[in-house]
């Protein structure tokens, strides 16, 4: 506790080098990371990736092989979960099938010694903030997945904890529902300032409501930030690919913002001290067809081109592999580009973002997604 | 709803005789079925239940004479009956209690965790199931001798403990095994500790399972002869004095033990789902 920095924010969560093992399965294999008071942090990544493990472990139903867990100073490696001020809303819910939705909302209070008369109104004004007031009184079986899954976020908000571990809350709701449980979730964090820890594999759930986002993938933090620096900036191919489209072009550096493809082009980037074999990244919608779009071009063949309203979706075959472009339809008559007509794809040096190499030229077709 | 059922009745009325008939046999051979089961099933204990009114003459009670109250009045004018009838009820409450913790904790073990000697643990709480009750009898009796315990109360509840254990363990485990172990950690996370867990979840969930190994052990125990037999000593359960009895002369008043227990049974039975239909009634009103 002594040895917190003056004046520096005591994190809310803080992990370090924090590795679990299930016999030969590595989970989560050396995550470190802070998570400020009152943020929406997410983790988000693939399936079987170490999100639950990574939250269970936070919770503590399972204990890290190694690393430290910090809840505020407070070390709680070896401490059970009733004595962590953490709440979680489990993947499965996990809500009482013996007692009433009254009861499971009213569980933890009943733990914390709150009064019986107090109880009433936190548990009825939870339940009318999640849309459920009326239903308190039935079984969990008399609800849907989607109800069901809106109490047990009101089991756990209702209790105020200092961080709320959330385990797909929004799996089990239709797109509607969801939406706007996202934004009723992230109206509650602002409101009552709790720490959000989110898991989820919908890279657009994630984008929509954190501050901060880690992706994950085989156990491993691959990138973490803002979302919008995950995006324009991508770290790796694999944060590329999973946020979003990307063509992703592989070459060689060849000084301080310029790298050489392996088709002879140059490209003008920010290669941030890399060196050696690498990847030029850039988004589909960064890319204007025709010269003066920036610094970087490439000419190619149209090979298909589709209309879909707000943009055209153009793949053009070129000698650096195949590019996707979204033009936007802002002006009148579109880009109605017929295939096997020539063009030429230009975007700026700031568009473009530099990853490490994927290896072999072979991988291009399956970044564009 | 009762167009149709008229539309029926015209087609009915033009079929022939045979088809009506056979129509007939169609639609009701379920319920005759049904009715013979539960002739079959009934019929002795509606003999035991009359003849708990017979008014015997001579010694066995075996032939219908006569009706009279008498038997049940005087229940307990058999010399021996009530002791009997006490020791069964002792050791039947006392056993079950015994095993149904024991059993309880036994089967948790078993799913939960992964101790050296959990399956050879496992096999033998089934063996008392598996094994023929009179082998039983006659290994925990030479057990007994060896060691030199004397045979009697104590030795019964011992010899009922280890089998009604078996079918504590048998359902306890059938239902652990499909328990979310979730709901268990929703509750530590909401803020209990474990023995407030056991007591506020598992427990609940795990009652219907507890019960009913209970209630089935205490069945077996009150019935129980062939172990008991050999274990008993000079202490006489029910079964065990109506054994002995019939060698000499059976009473009515064992009828009336016998009906009595059946009709208590069927009591609870009765109490029973009159209490759960009120409460799921009253589930559908709060709903
Ligand atoms: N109790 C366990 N025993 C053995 N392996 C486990 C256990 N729990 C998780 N794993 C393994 O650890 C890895 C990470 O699992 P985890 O549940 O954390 O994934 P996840 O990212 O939450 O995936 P999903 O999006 O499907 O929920 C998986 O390979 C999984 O098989
Ligand atoms: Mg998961």
């Amino acid at each position: 506790m002594a040895s917190e920095g003056a004046g520096a924010p005591v994190a809310d969560v803080r992990l370090e080098h924090v590795v679990k093992r299930f016999d030969d399965v590595v989970a989560v294999d050396g995550v470190s990371v802070e998570i400020p008071r009152g943020s929406f942090f997410a983790m988000l990544g693939p399936s079987g990736c170490g999100k639950t493990t990574t939250l269970r472990m936070i919770g503590g139903f399972e204990e890290p092989t190694e690393g430290r867990i910090f809840l505020g100073a407070e070390d709680v490696v070896g401490l059970p979960p009733y004595r962590r001020d953490v709440n979680t809303v489990f993947q499965s819910y996990a809500l009482f099938p013996h007692m009433t939705i009254e009861d499971n909302v009213a569980f933890g209070l009943e733990r914390k010694g709150v009064a019986r008369s107090e109880r009433a109104g936190r548990v009825a004004e939870i339940l009318e903030l999640v849309g459920l007031g009326g239903l308190g009184k039935r079984k969990p079986k008399q609800l849907s997945g989607g109800q069901q899954q809106r109490v047990a976020l009101a089991r756990a908000l209702v209790n105020h904890p200092r961080v709320l571990l959330l385990d797909e809350p929004l799996g089990a709701l239709d797109l509607k529902l969801r939406k706007q449980m996202q934004l009723e979730l992230k109206r509650i964090q602002h409101e009552v300032g709790l720490t959000f820890v989110h898991v989820t594999h919908d890279q657009e759930e994630a984008m929509t409501m954190a501050d901060r986002i880690a992706v994950m993938n085989g156990g491993r933090i691959e990138q973490l930030g803002p979302p919008q620096e995950l995006y324009e900036r991508p770290a790796t191919a694999f944060v590329a690919g999973f946020l979003g489209a990307s063509n992703l072009l592989p070459g060689t550096v060849e000084g301080p913002g310029a790298i050489r493809l392996d088709s002879g082009e140059l490209v003008r980037a920010d290669v941030n001290g890399r060196t050696g074999r690498v990847a030029a990244g850039v988004r589909p919608e960064k890319i204007a067809l025709g010269a003066g779009g920036g610094a970087n071009e490439l000419a190619g063949t149209v090979s298909e081109s589709a209309y879909i309203g707000v943009a055209t979706q153009v793949v053009v075959r070129t000698k650096a592999g195949v590019m996707q472009v979204f033009a936007q339809n802002a002006g009148t008559g579109g880009h109605v580009l017929a295939p096997g007509s020539p063009v030429t794809l230009s975007w700026s040096q700031d568009a473009t973002f530099v990853v490490d190499d994927v290896g072999g030229t072979d991988r291009d077709e399956e970044e564009v997604t | 709803m009762s167009a149709t059922t008229a539309d029926t009745a015209v087609v009915t009325s033009r079929l022939g005789v045979g088809a009506r008939a056979w129509r007939f046999v169609k639609r009701h051979t379920l319920t005759v079925y049904a009715a013979l089961a539960f002739i079959y099933l009934l019929l002795p204990i509606a003999v035991v239940i009359l003849f708990s009114f017979n008014d015997p003459v001579g010694r066995f009670n075996y032939v219908w004479q006569g009706f009279t109250l008498d038997n049940w009045r005087e229940w307990d004018a058999v010399l021996g009956l009530r002791e009997a009838v006490t020791t069964s009820l002792q050791i039947a409450t006392l056993s079950t209690i015994v095993a149904t913790a024991l059993g309880t904790l036994m089967a948790m073990a078993i799913v939960r965790h992964h101790f050296r000697g959990r399956g050879t643990t496992n096999i033998l709480v089934f063996l008392p199931l598996a094994t023929p009750e009179i082998v039983l009898g006659a290994s925990l009796l030479s057990l007994f001798i060896t060691a030199q315990v004397a045979t009697g109360f104590g030795t019964i509840f011992v010899a009922h403990v280890m089998f009604i254990v078996s079918f504590i363990v048998v359902t306890v485990k059938a239902r652990l095994v499909g328990f979310d172990r979730h709901l268990e950690e929703a509750a530590m996370d909401l803020g209990a500790n474990e023995w407030t867990t056991f007591r506020k979840v598992t427990l609940p969930l795990l009652s219907p399972a507890i019960l009913a190994g209970a209630l089935l052990g205490f069945a077996i125990s009150i019935d129980d002869f062939i172990i008991t037999y050999f274990v008993a000593g000079p202490t006489q359960t029910f079964p065990v004095f109506v054994w002995g009895a019939a060698r000499v002369a059976v009473p009515p008043q064992v009828n009336v033990i016998a009906s009595s227990i059946f009709l208590i049974a069927v009591t609870i039975a009765v109490v029973n789902v009159i209490i759960s239909s009120l409460r799921a009634g009253r589930q559908q009103q709060g709903a």
